[in-house]
């Protein structure tokens, strides 16, 4: 009989499960031009919102006049605030406790802000309208530099709230003030700093700039007045919450909403939040009885939705003379911009920022966040980060690179020194958090042989002294980075967006021949759900991938679940799926011993099927099993079988890597060349290996872009100077390096199959790895910090600065 | 607005319609003739979303006018391959995880196929500058490369036993 049986790798094989490079489902029909964009719907009568923006970043709206406009043929309506007042939508909660104008109401606080709002038959006569909406501005004083907010000649921004003096995290003091939050305890930091044998300091600047995902954010609003429905398909990272918050402030009931999150072309974080254009084109819809599509363009998009970053962080760090870490502080004066619409859970208004302390057993530290209203665009979004995690690695691993310095220490030797070790996970660290599992020196010693690090810089040394000799005008910088993450937020107890939870679910019903269907609170972006989530169950239910489908995004049919972004879909949603399809397999147990005529106890699971203990060769497979679950009456078990499971996670996961970057510079043009880098990740259990490959590139290219260019930047008067991609860098093939990528796999002992998840972790450690390669090349010309994107003028000018073009 | 008559071959199809002069052909393409494989990221001819092939050449649809493109000879991506049988291109993109959320995708593989017309047997050097009108957010490149150079050599193996 047991010939009978394939071999369990066989089978095992068959299900295509955890660990398998299995090929996307998502590609054929992305391939032949099939995906379906938000931008690619078109429904009968369906009209095109779109907005009058300011170009100003500060003045008094006198007048607004929309007659012109409105006598256009093809103009449907005009909304303004006055318009949206009635209904307690010109202005709308933000994610983080305060409030934006959807409409501007009696001022505009930042360039681009959405004035008007210009409903027509096309996008062709929308921007005719555009045109004639005339608007009279009376300019104010412009506040762009942070510093400058609390001086007392500084323009008050927020007059709505300019007397409160409590804010949504505590007490303000000033009315460009928004919050201070502190971690960690500043008397024993202080002290350990004024006692230290060696202390540095330094600013560290992680500027402004955006996840510029390749499709810009969008929506298509219908309010069904024969039903009372409204539906909204729109570019949604989180369509569940979107609900609820359309719920809450538009009054309508929570079940007559339903939002649909179609194919979306990359999100970043970008497309966390709620913006104006959502609102608008939802009261278009009301007001004109039809569909109602707003799609931003490029320009709106990188102007007025969802910048990333612009922390100014304040480091001190201190060592004993041999290079022991003691002490770690940080003041950062945070640039919200006009409102505070960060998307962070409620309370962490500055996000993870106190994973601070990065990889390093660092026993006393400090954090202190000032947010700060400017007049720029809101938004502090994690561009593909977990709430600020970026920021805190970029950070610290600029902060060991000095204190290497001040110490005369090789910086792959002090990160050694002070890395947790192994047997001290699981760790608390100084400044609150329970880091699941890690395991850095390995890491750290695999990546440095992988490069052959000695080598590097004997190569480096024999560079400087040909430089020196005038033979080169090359310099060879080494950028090193090993990052700790915090993601998977995150455990209810202290993670909500809004009052929600932030947990994540799974249901999964499996029909009477074997195959299933899973749908998630989640949503793709590109990440390969549909093919992954399918690979866990696979391996969890013993039905192969490809006889599962997996759905997201539709309010209607998709369990409640926090959506996609700080990297959350695996290490929660993930565990989800993990945990309904066990459940899944207990029922299918009882089910199997009752066709076996055994006791529960008496059978095992064995990859697809449930044998006899001892007699393998009587076995039950999950096909058999899901057809009699539909067509015998087993006394004690429901027919069917399907479950769900609402996931909330017991704690945080902690991936973690070590990343080398060696990098060409040329003194004389500023232009960088990046010869190799090294991308070692631990995200625990490996899904899909090809998968994570793919998120490695993605994430390291968009931190060479950021690292060594990519700024949203204004003037001295609120102008956007980076508004188009003619100017907001966007690496192309050309510059882009081919990326050597490795692992080690420490799994997450909390998590039910060990994963960590890793699509941010390359945006995370690769900034600081491309920044300190910079760094690195010019540090024994004594440069020891300088602000980033590092463009080939800022890098000239460092050159420059140090005399070498003298 | 007054609209003019035009008439051009779309993936081997004789098509006629009236647009406005001002119309761009993205928007032609995408909502009077249902082609929604080229996409807009940027209307501004710097990420490619939009590449479509025109008498022969790459061209970014969201700088040309509908009107330009009178008695011309178009190919989208719907015009590549069929549901049945992907092109190459296709194939390889998705062996070599050549995508991740698609947007970019129809213009990659559009500007991709042009490209393996001009030079059929590319270096990877020639392919990088060959693909570097077209930005893709996802992938990092690496793999799109490694499709692009995967398709070329599956190609001249079915042009050899042809
Ligand atoms: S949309 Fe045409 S190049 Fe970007
Ligand atoms: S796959 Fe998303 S932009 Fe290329």
């Amino acid at each position: 009989m047991n010939e009978s049986i394939p071999p369990k790798e066989e089978r095992m094989a068959a299900l295509s499960g955890l660990g398998t490079s299995r090929k996307r489902v998502e590609d054929a029909r992305f391939t032949q031009g099939k995906g379906n964009y938000v931008d690619d719907m078109k429904m009968p009568g369906m009209l095109f919102g779109d907005f009058v923006r300011s170009p100003y970043a500060h003045a008094r709206i006198k007048s607004i006049n929309t007659e012109a406009a409105l006598s256009l043929p093809g103009v449907h309506a005009v909304l303004t605030a006055a318009d949206l007042e009635p209904l307690g939508l010109h202005w709308m909660p933000t994610l983080a406790g305060d409030k934006q104008m959807v409409l501007a109401d009696g001022k505009v606080l930042f360039q681009g802000q959405e004035v008007a709002y210009v409903v027509a038959d096309d996008r062709y006569v929308a921007d005719d309208g555009i045109q004639a909406v005339m608007v009279e501005y009376e300019e104010l004083p412009v506040l762009v530099d942070p510093f400058k907010a609390e001086l007392n000649d500084a323009p008050v921004l927020r007059e709505d709230i300019a007397d409160q003096s409590e804010g949504a995290h505590g007490p303000r003091r000033h009315p460009n003030h928004i919050f201070t939050w502190e971690s960690g305890d500043r008397a024993a930091t202080e002290s350990v700093l004024s006692e230290a044998e060696v202390m540095a300091e330094e600013m560290v600047y992680y500027h402004r700039t955006h996840p510029c995902p390749l499709e810009t954010c969008g929506c298509v609003a219908s309010m069904d007045k024969v039903n009372g429905k409204l539906t909204v398909w729109g570019t949604f990272q989180a369509p569940h919450a979107v609900r609820t918050v359309a719920s809450l402030i538009s009054g309508i009931a929570e079940h007559n909403i339903r939002i649909v999150s179609p194919d979306i072309g990359g999100g970043f974080g970008n497309k966390v939040g709620v913006y104006p254009g959502y609102i608008c084109a939802i009261v278009a819809s009301i007001v004109t009885g039809v569909p109602v599509k707003w799609v931003e363009d490029r320009m709106d998009n990188l102007m007025a939705t969802a910048f990333a970053r612009d922390y100014w962080m304040q480091g001190k760090i201190s060592a004993t003379k041999e290079g022991k870490i003691t002490g770690l502080w940080c003041h950062t004066t945070a640039d919200h911009g006009a409102f505070d619409a960060c998307a962070d859970p409620t309370k962490f208004p500055a996000g993870f920022m106190n994973i601070c302390t990065g990889s390093y057993d660092i026993p006393t530290a400090y954090l202190a966040v000032d947010g700060i209203y400017t007049n720029k665009a809101p938004g502090g979004v994690a561009y593909r980060c977990s709430f600020r995690v970026t920021e805190a690695a970029y950070f610290i691993e600029r902060m060991i690179e000095v204190l290497a310095i001040k110490l005369g220490m090789d910086a792959a030797d002090l990160r050694a020194k002070n890395f947790i070790r192994k047997d001290q996970f699981p760790y608390q660290s100084a400044l609150g958090w329970e880091y699941d599992s890690g395991d850095y020196h390995t890491s750290w010693n695999k990546a440095l042989a992988a490069v052959d690090y000695q080598g590097l810089r004997a190569e480096q040394a024999e560079r400087l002294a040909a430089f020196g000799r005038g033979e080169t005008r090359k310099l060879i910088g080494i950028g090193l980075s090993h990052f700790t993450e915090i993601v998977g937020a995150g455990p209810v107890k202290n993670c909500d967006i809004l009052g929600l939870g932030m947990f994540d679910s799974c249901e999964i019903r499996i029909h009477p021949t074997g195959s299933a269907i899973a749908r998630l609170g989640t949503i793709s972006q590109g990440q390969g759900h549909a093919t992954t989530f399918a690979q866990i169950l696979a391996s969890e239910i013993g039905i192969p991938a490809e006889d599962i489908t997996l759905e997201e995004g539709d309010t209607d049919t998709a369990p409640y679940g926090l959506g996609t972004y700080g990297s959350r879909s695996t290490p929660v949603a993930g565990a989800a799926t993990a945990m309904a399809g066990r459940k899944i397999r207990a029922k299918a147990q009882m089910i199997a011993a009752y066709l076996l005529e055994v006791h529960d106890n008496d059978v095992e699971w064995d990859v697809d099927r449930f044998s006899v203990k001892g007699a393998p060769e009587r076995f039950k497979t999950m096909k058999e099993i899901a057809f009699a679950s539909y067509n015998q009456a087993i006394p004690g078990v429901e027919p069917g079988l399907e479950a769900v499971s609402y996931y909330d996670p017991p704690n945080m996961t902690y991936p973690f890597g070590a990343y080398v970057c060696v990098m060409e510079i040329d003194v004389d043009t500023g232009t960088t060349e990046i010869r190799q880098f090294y991308a070692l990740d631990d995200c625990g259990t490996r899904i899909n290996p090809m998968i994570i490959e793919g998120q490695v590139h993605g994430g390291l290219t968009e931190a060479l872009a950021i690292a060594l260019g990519q700024e949203i930047a204004y003037d001295d008067q609120g102008n956007v100077t980076t508004g188009t991609l003619m100017d907001f860098f966007m690496p192309t093939a050309w510059e882009t390096p081919n990326y050597q990528t490795d692992f080690t796999e420490t799994p997450s002992p909390h998590h039910p199959i060990g994963a960590k998840g890793v699509g941010e972790s390359p945006n995370v450690g690769g900034v600081p790895a491309f920044s300190n390669a910079v760094h690195d090349a010019f540090k024994s010309f004594g440069l020891t910090q300088s602000h980033m994107p590092h463009d080939h003028w800022r890098i000239w000018k460092i050159a420059n600065s140090l005399g070498l073009h003298d | 607005m007054g609209k003019t008559h035009l008439k051009m071959t779309v993936n081997g199809k004789d098509v006629e319609l009236m647009a406005e002069p001002r119309q761009l052909l993205i928007h032609v393409l995408r909502e009077e003739l249902n082609l929604t494989g080229a996409h807009v990221g940027c209307e501004s001819s710097h990420c490619g979303a939009c590449t479509v092939d025109m008498n022969g050449m790459s061209v970014k649809s969201c700088t040309v006018f509908a009107a330009q493109a009178q008695h011309a000879e178009i190919t989208t991506i719907e015009g590549l391959g069929s549901p049945d049988g992907l092109h190459a291109l296709q194939e390889m993109f998705k062996e070599h995880h050549g995508l991740q959320c698609g947007y970019c995708t129809p213009g990659m593989i559009t500007r991709a196929h042009r490209l393996l017309q001009e030079n059929s047997n590319p270096s990877e050097e020639e392919v990088r500058f060959g693909i570097s009108g077209n930005l893709c957010r996802c992938t990092g490149y690496q793999n799109i490369v490694k499709a692009i150079l995967a398709a070329a050599a599956k190609m001249n193996e079915m042009k050899e036993s042809a």
